[in-house]
């Protein structure tokens, strides 16, 4: 596969590590009340959608990016490519 | 041979009737061959859904079958019926590389997959289908001394739970393999962890041994019968909306691993789960080669020969969240690596045919055999690359859940909320990431 | 009569090879199927099942039957097939699966026996008694399958891999591949043309059809030689694209050395190409398909085209009397061809009626039998047959992602769904499009269609050429007596397999292949797939595509297992990491292991000592009582730096880290964020917003992978930057009561204990060169880390031994590390297992709650905190002289080794020379309130049982007044 990183351009997948669902940046507070059932839900369950799927690549032999790419788990087309700070900043994640 | 080989046996079919069924035996072929063949009946029947059954089984994979068939014998239900969206055996139980072995290291999983073993151990005079099991051994080869010592704490896990493990010296692998690269390797060869117990199966065959099993005992088996819902009130299932029109049931049990989340999303729920895919190879048909099974402890390849002579070739997932049964170069390329560290004279081997099977991998690299919050459905998946060695004791302690609504006392760990207690069986210890598993 | 005139052979040159050991000869331009022929030689092999005699019957990679062993000794290649083998002088091949020879074949025996063989009849048998399966069953199935075997000797031969990138990847240099490459080479496009032939051309090559009203074949040779001068084509012959992957990334075999006797010196066999293309074109060409008849699989009986191939390509006749048996135009081609050529052509045409319902000769054809349309029947004496069915086009590749093809009724064929793969378009007859004119014109409009995409504006300029219709009436059996046709040549699947599958159940494709092996073959079913789906549905009532489709997977041909592997062999199967010290530890005779890709000195034996644990006990003894040095280089060492770098280490580190003063390190503990221990180390604080982290050497790139993730994807906002030093700096330990005296020889600086205490940290310099220090311990003695740039690495380690000479200072490996770490009682990687908590390793109550860090709230969980789980422990035998093992399980006394009595296991084992006797730290159930318990440790797989009393782990020093010394 061929990932088009937004700063360097089309790379091919091996160059990354893949994570997983996207979901992951939306960490819950781990001081809030009732923290446990939401971080069980949070590391543990997924839609694993067939179809559109936003998910996490690390550019572990390139940049050091994280990125948000958006591929169909179907047909392996990737329509979006994001860094994932961006997008995180971008969902309300801050410090 | 014994007479009774030869014999049909009357079954009481669904609609009342008896029907009589074949026995398979050497006698029979010689029998058939005589007088042109005419006399073979189809393996099972190709079943029109009824509209309603006690127990809808979802999914007509090797798991699938297995638990129809032993809901059918070992717990005496009937009005069963398994339903596939496709051909039965299309799945992975017709696309892996048809190991099985027992040689788990954590008290969740070894008692099940030792269950298992003996299942396969008695299971072709069980249902009276040659499906070529195959104790030819399996050994997993450690490079370090890390990797002894955690083969040495498996391999004494292995034999409380009433397994077989031996530990290998180098010169104990060399003399079985002496092909191997012994000498001259990045990661040398110090031993290994065997089971003599361990081999391979004939896969296609199961899936065929079941199903024919499973449609003698009254089973219904609906191919080309795609679920596309589950009708719910009341927090209990009513039955499944298929393809070919609603079908009630008592109790549905899903086994569709590689689509579990698919499906279960038709129930309204998220599963501890990824799909990935897993693509492995065949060589061509080569002269006896390798007697067992091997797998490589410095990269990511196994190795068989099958009983049509190729070479059956893994490695790892390819990585990504995928449901589309085929997976890219890399992958296929770091399988040759570790083969051809390992064994620098398959070089001149071809392969033949690649393939890729989407996995369920769950959270913990473990499955799940479990109730759901929704009364009457019950869930099988999560089977990682461990799902084809599983299938017996799958089927057998999947049919018990469903009959009994009690785990069987082998699959007490295989529950959902697992996750949520910190219970989990993790073999590899690589947490809550499905594609290290 | 054999060699005819014509062809594109070199007859100029003469090439020697055998086959069984006998000598022939051809010519340059020949493969070994086409020499064969050309002496006269039809029977090639032998069938998989039934032993039957085969020959050639097609003039490519489809071919199932004329397959060899190439070579010998270690370069022996089994399975290969003699239709594309490039004949070389010196060339050996062997007959395959035959017994004792090939035109002797006692197995043949299981021909007569074919009743007992149908279609998976060994489902029904063997299976009593139960143990008899692996013991006689199986052992004979086994070594009767199979056809070729390998050397079992190393593969001598090298392979490479390489890269390349281009707009337009076009597969196949027949007409429609050749008219797509100058149309797209002319536009300026960067093409690459890959064919697996040795010669471009495709069939061109094997016609006498005109192009431009000069031969075919000629204007391909011409079209070759200009695409040749454009320094934006490149050309691939002999490179077989083996598949489609994502993304326009196909994957490409060049058999860059298979038509010599051995690889050139410094060339490789075979090279993998990663192609990485804009668009590709499939012009593949077509596969033509046998009819299936009674004996239709004697020696002699060829596909037509084939027939006509070896006579127009290789100057071959393959029998004087021949007759072509045909359902469609371009079998007449075949006719025609070999007529001109001056032999003797009887036309059976199917779509008249006409019929051959048997075939004679045992080993060669000698006669076929004719049943006309009127119902009478004759006898011919022919050596050759050859026979057309149609043709399938090659749209393998195009269905690589799963795309199911569509019939075309016109030329009864599947051709490639359009748009099956993004990118891929499919010309000529692989899309069905099977005239030249139409071959060559596609080929251009794909072209610039694609290249339109691009930007890039092309012409088309297609020369003249015919434009027949293949005029096709579909026949795919002869239905005619008991007999049986054969539809898999290879692997023995024959009408009556298939009739049997449907008996039984086994309609679905999937099924069918499944139950008979149909297809599975080496030649993956090229000639047999569609006959076997078109038998099926005649016996179904059902349409072709009403009964399934047939798709095909990667590789397109088999591809070599090394080819794969490129160069990742034997000591390069993976990269190796030197230390900074590995020069001077080699002058010094040390002993290296593997840790991950890192070498690292396991112990440094000295003249005199004949074990390892001679070295190692030496190393530690003198360690504790006076100076030991070792490389800690390998550990991951990971600058961050920023504002916000003290929240950020608050946040991935369990315990706390904020309150870390200047010039101090602490050790940290860090989780997965499902509660379990993923790694640990120190810290270093050294500035206001500089600290540097230390990691095990195993999880350097994972724990750094890691805090990038906290960093950019769960608190972007937080000023903190990463960058990893692993490689940047050498670091030594100097431990032992004399290690500040050895290394205040070197440092600059005041490094008393006052000045420099248990914990401290800073940068210094050694003789004027910058460096860093840090007062950490890991053997539990006075012990610092010294660390300078990498470049000093070597002078450090050299100053270190020198400045240590006076206090007889040892340098220690790997071993002596993991002896001195279990007697410590420190963690390591056998306890960071991945399956522990912190409070498994009894380092609970540095999990603090006070502030939100990774894997804090799930490491709360009722399954991890239970009281009766696993605790760390410290194990010695209770009789001093007995031996531990790691791995071994504990047992109460009197227990049976029953899982519900295992009470954990030993983690790591040493032997402390210290203490005189084995010593183990293990996790044990409740381990932390049961020292001074008696357990047994007991090894079931070496049959071992000890009696261990549980201690504390840590064995020396458990004050720790020695590291504050």
């Amino acid at each position: 596969m061929i990932i088009n990183h937004p700063l360097l351009g089309p790379r091919d997948s091996q160059e990354f590590v893949y994570l997983g669902d996207a979901a992951l940046i939306h960490r819950p507070d781990g001081m809030a009340d009732g923290s446990l059932d939401k971080f069980i839900d949070y590391a543990y369950l997924r839609d694993n959608p067939a179809g559109e799927h936003r998910e996490l690549w690390y550019h572990e032999q390139g940049d050091r990016s994280w990125l948000v790419v958006t591929r169909n788990t179907v047909t392996h087309e990737i329509t979006a490519v994001e860094l994932a700070r961006d997008v995180a900043r971008r969902e309300g994640r801050s410090k | 041979m014994k007479a009774q080989s030869f014999r049909l046996r009357p079954i009481l079919t669904q609609d009342g009737t008896w029907e009589y069924h074949m026995r398979y035996s050497g006698f029979r072929v010689i029998a058939e061959a005589l007088t042109g063949h005419k006399g073979w009946k189809p393996a099972w029947r190709d079943a029109a859904p009824q509209a309603a059954y006690d127990y809808i089984i979802v999914g007509g994979g090797g798991h699938g079958l297995a638990t129809a068939y032993y809901l059918a014998k070992e717990f005496k239900q009937a009005r069963i019926a398994v339903v596939e969206k496709g051909w039965i055996g299309g799945g992975n139980v017709g696309r892996n590389t048809t190991i099985v072995r027992s040689n788990y290291l954590l008290d969740g999983n070894q008692p099940f997959y030792e269950f298992s073993m003996k299942l396969w151990e008695g299971l072709e005079q069980d249902f009276n289908y040659n499906a070529m099991v195959s104790q030819r051994g399996i050994i997993n080869l450690f490079h370090t001394d890390g990797q002894r010592d955690a083969y040495t704490r498996r391999g004494n896990a292995m034999i409380m739970h009433g397994a077989d493990a031996e530990l290998l010296n180098k010169e104990q692998v060399r003399k079985m393999y002496p092909y191997l690269n012994f000498d001259n390797a990045r990661f040398p060869i110090k031993g290994a962890l065997m089971q003599r117990r361990g081999g391979t199966v004939r896969h296609d065959a199961v899936a065929w041994g079941y199903a024919r099993g499973a449609d003698q005992r009254g089973v219904d088996i609906i191919q080309n019968c795609e679920v596309l819902g589950m009708r719910i009130e009341n927090g209990r299932v009513l039955g499944v909306e298929t393809s070919r029109g609603f079908i009630g049931a008592k109790k549905v049990g899903v086994a569709v691993a590689g689509s579990s989340s698919k499906v279960m999303a038709g129930a309204g729920m998220r599963l501890p789960m990824e799909s990935h895919v897993l693509q492995a190879f065949v060589s061509e048909g080569l002269k006896p080669l390798i007697d067992g099974v091997m797998t490589y402890g410095a990269g990511h390849f196994y190795v068989s020969q099958s009983d049509k002579a190729g070479l059956v070739v893994g490695g790892d997932i390819d990585g990504y969240n995928t449901y589309a049964q085929r997976g890219n170069l890399p992958v296929v390329e770091d399988v040759a690596e570790g083969g051809m560290s390992l064994m620098p004279m398959i070089g001149r081997a071809r392969l033949l045919r690649m393939w890729g099977g989407i996995m369920d991998m769950s959270m913990d690299g473990s499955p799940i055999i479990d109730k759901t919050h929704i009364a009457g459905l019950y869930f099988n998946g999560g089977w990682c690359y461990g799902g084809f060695k599983a299938t017996p004791a799958s089927g057998f302690v999947f049919a018990h859940l469903l009959a009994k609504d009690t785990p069987h006392s082998t699959a007490t760990a295989y529950r959902f909320d697992r996750f949520a207690k910190g219970l989990m069986i993790d073999e590899k210890g690589q947490g809550a990431q499905p594609n290290l598993h | 009569m054999s060699r005819i005139s014509g062809g594109q052979i070199d007859r100029s040159k003469t090439l020697r090879f055998s086959f069984d050991g006998v000598s022939y000869t051809g010519h340059p331009g020949d493969t070994l199927a086409s020499a064969l022929l050309a002496n006269n030689v039809r029977l090639m092999g032998r069938s998989f099942k039934y032993h039957r005699p085969r020959g050639v019957i097609s003039a490519g990679s489809e071919e199932p039957n004329a397959i060899v062993e190439l070579r010998s000794g270690a370069r022996q290649e089994p399975n290969t097939r003699a239709t594309v083998i490039e004949l070389f002088d010196g060339l050996q091949a062997q007959s395959q699966n035959r017994w004792p020879s090939l035109k002797f074949d006692a197995m043949a025996i299981n021909d007569r026996l074919s009743p007992f063989f149908a279609a998976g009849f060994y489902y029904k048998t063997f299976m009593w008694p139960a143990a008899f399966w692996e013991k006689i069953y199986e052992p004979i199935i086994r070594r009767a399958a199979g056809l070729g075997s390998l050397s079992k000797q190393d593969d001598p031969d090298t392979y490479d891999k390489g890269f390349l990138h281009c707009d337009l990847l076009i597969i196949g240099a027949g007409p429609a591949g050749l008219s797509a490459a100058l149309t797209a080479g002319r536009a300026g496009a960067r093409v690459i043309l890959a064919d697996e032939d040795f010669r471009m051309g495709g069939r061109l090559n094997a016609e006498t059809l005109e192009i431009g009203g000069a031969s075919g074949a000629d204007w391909a040779a011409k079209t070759v030689l200009e695409l040749g001068s454009m320094p934006n084509v490149r050309l691939m012959p002999r490179s077989t694209v083996m598949g489609a992957f994502d993304h326009g990334i196909y994957g490409a075999v060049e058999r860059v050395s298979d038509h010599l006797a051995e690889p050139l010196p410094g060339k490789p066999r075979q090279t993998l190409w990663r192609i990485y293309t804009k668009h590709a074109i499939l012009a593949a060409g077509a596969t033509e398909r046998p009819i299936a008849f009674e004996n239709n699989d004697r020696p002699g009986i060829m596909l037509a085209g084939a027939l006509r191939a070896y006579a127009n390509r290789w100057g071959v006749a393959v029998g004087e009397k021949v007759a072509v048996f045909t359902n469609n135009d371009d079998g007449l081609r075949t006719v025609a061809d070999l007529k001109a050529k001056g032999l003797d052509v009887t036309l059976i045409d199917a779509r008249k009626g006409d019929e051959i319902i048997d075939s004679a000769g045992r080993l060669g054809l000698k006669s076929i039998t004719i049943r006309r349309a009127n119902g009478q029947t004759e006898t011919l004496h022919v050596t050759a047959l050859g026979v057309s069915g149609g043709w399938n086009p090659s749209l393998n590749i195009a269905s690589n992602h799963r795309g199911r093809p569509i019939w075309d009724d016109q030329i009864a064929a599947f051709i490639p769904a359009p748009e099956s793969i993004a990118g891929l378009t499919c010309a000529g007859a692989a899309a069905g499009a099977m005239s030249t004119h139409a071959a060559l014109t596609t080929g251009a409009n794909h072209a610039i269609a694609a290249l339109a995409d691009l930007g890039l504006n092309a012409i088309a300029d297609i020369p003249q050429a015919e434009d027949a219709p293949l005029n096709l009436t579909p026949a795919w059996y002869v239905h005619s007596g008991k007999g049986r046709a054969w539809v898999d040549q290879q692997n023995d699947v024959t009408v009556k397999d298939v009739k049997l599958a449907k008996q039984e159940g086994f309609v679905s494709v999937e099924h069918l292949k499944r139950y008979t092996t149909l297809g599975m073959a080496t030649d993956q079913g090229k000639t047999s797939n569609v006959l076997g789906l078109a038998v099926m549905a005649e016996l179904t009532g059902k349409s072709i595509p009403e009964t399934g489709t047939t798709i095909y997977r990667p590789p397109y041909t088999p591809v070599a297992m090394g080819v794969l592997g490129g160069r990742a062999r034997g000591h390069d199967f993976k990269p190796i990491r030197q230390t900074p010290s590995h020069k001077w530890a080699t002058e010094q005779g040390a002993i290296f292991v593997e840790v991950g890709y890192w070498l690292r000195a396991q112990w440094l034996p000295r003249a005199g000592e004949t074990t390892w644990r001679q070295s190692v006990d030496r190393e530690v003894l003198q360690t504790r009582k006076s100076a030991g040095i070792c490389d800690v280089t390998t550990l991951g060492k990971i600058d961050i730096q920023g504002t916000d770098a003290g929240l950020f280490l608050d946040r991935v580190y369990a315990n706390t880290f904020g309150s870390l003063a200047v010039g101090k390190v602490r050790y940290g503990l860090m989780l997965r964020e499902d509660g379990m221990v993923m790694d640990d180390g120190t810290t270093a604080r050294l500035g206001q917003n500089e600290y540097v982290m230390t990691t095990t050497t195993a999880n350097a790139v994972p724990v750094f992978r890691h805090l990038e993730y906290c960093r950019q994807v769960l608190w972007p906002d937080l000023d903190v930057q990463l960058i990893s030093t692993t490689e940047a700096w050498a670091q030594y330990s100097v431990a032992g009561p004399n290690a500040r005296k050895l290394l205040e020889k070197l440092v600059d600086q005041d490094i008393s204990d006052a000045a420099f205490p248990y914990m401290a940290c800073g940068a210094i310099t050694v003789q004027g060169t910058r460096a860093r220090l840090f007062r950490i311990s890991f053997s539990g003695e006075l012990a610092y880390e010294i660390a300078v740039p990498t470049r000093y690495g070597d002078a450090m380690i050299r100053a270190l031994v020198e400045a240590g000479r006076e206090f007889d200072a040892v340098v220690y490996g790997t071993e002596a590390l993991g002896v001195m770490r279990v007697e410590k009682g420190h963690v390591a990687g056998n306890e960071l297992n991945g399956q522990s908590s912190a409070l498994n390793m009894g380092l609970g109550k540095m999990v603090s709650r006070k502030k939100d860090s990774i894997g804090m709230v799930l490491s709360q969980r009722e399954g991890m905190t239970a009281p009766n789980g696993y605790r760390l422990v410290g194990v010695k035998p209770v009789n001093p002289s007995e031996t531990l093992t790691a791995g071994a399980h504990f047992l109460a006394k009197g227990a049976a080794a029953l899982a519900e009595n295992d009470g954990g296991w030993l983690t790591s084992v040493v032997y402390s020379p210290h203490l005189g006797h084995s010593i183990a730290l293990g996790y044990l159930k409740s381990g932390d309130n049961r020292k001074g318990e008696r357990l047994r440790s007991v090894n079931l797989l070496a049959n071992t049982d000890v009696e261990v009393e549980i201690v504390s782990p840590h064995f020396v020093d458990p004050e720790g007044e020695r590291l504050r010394g």
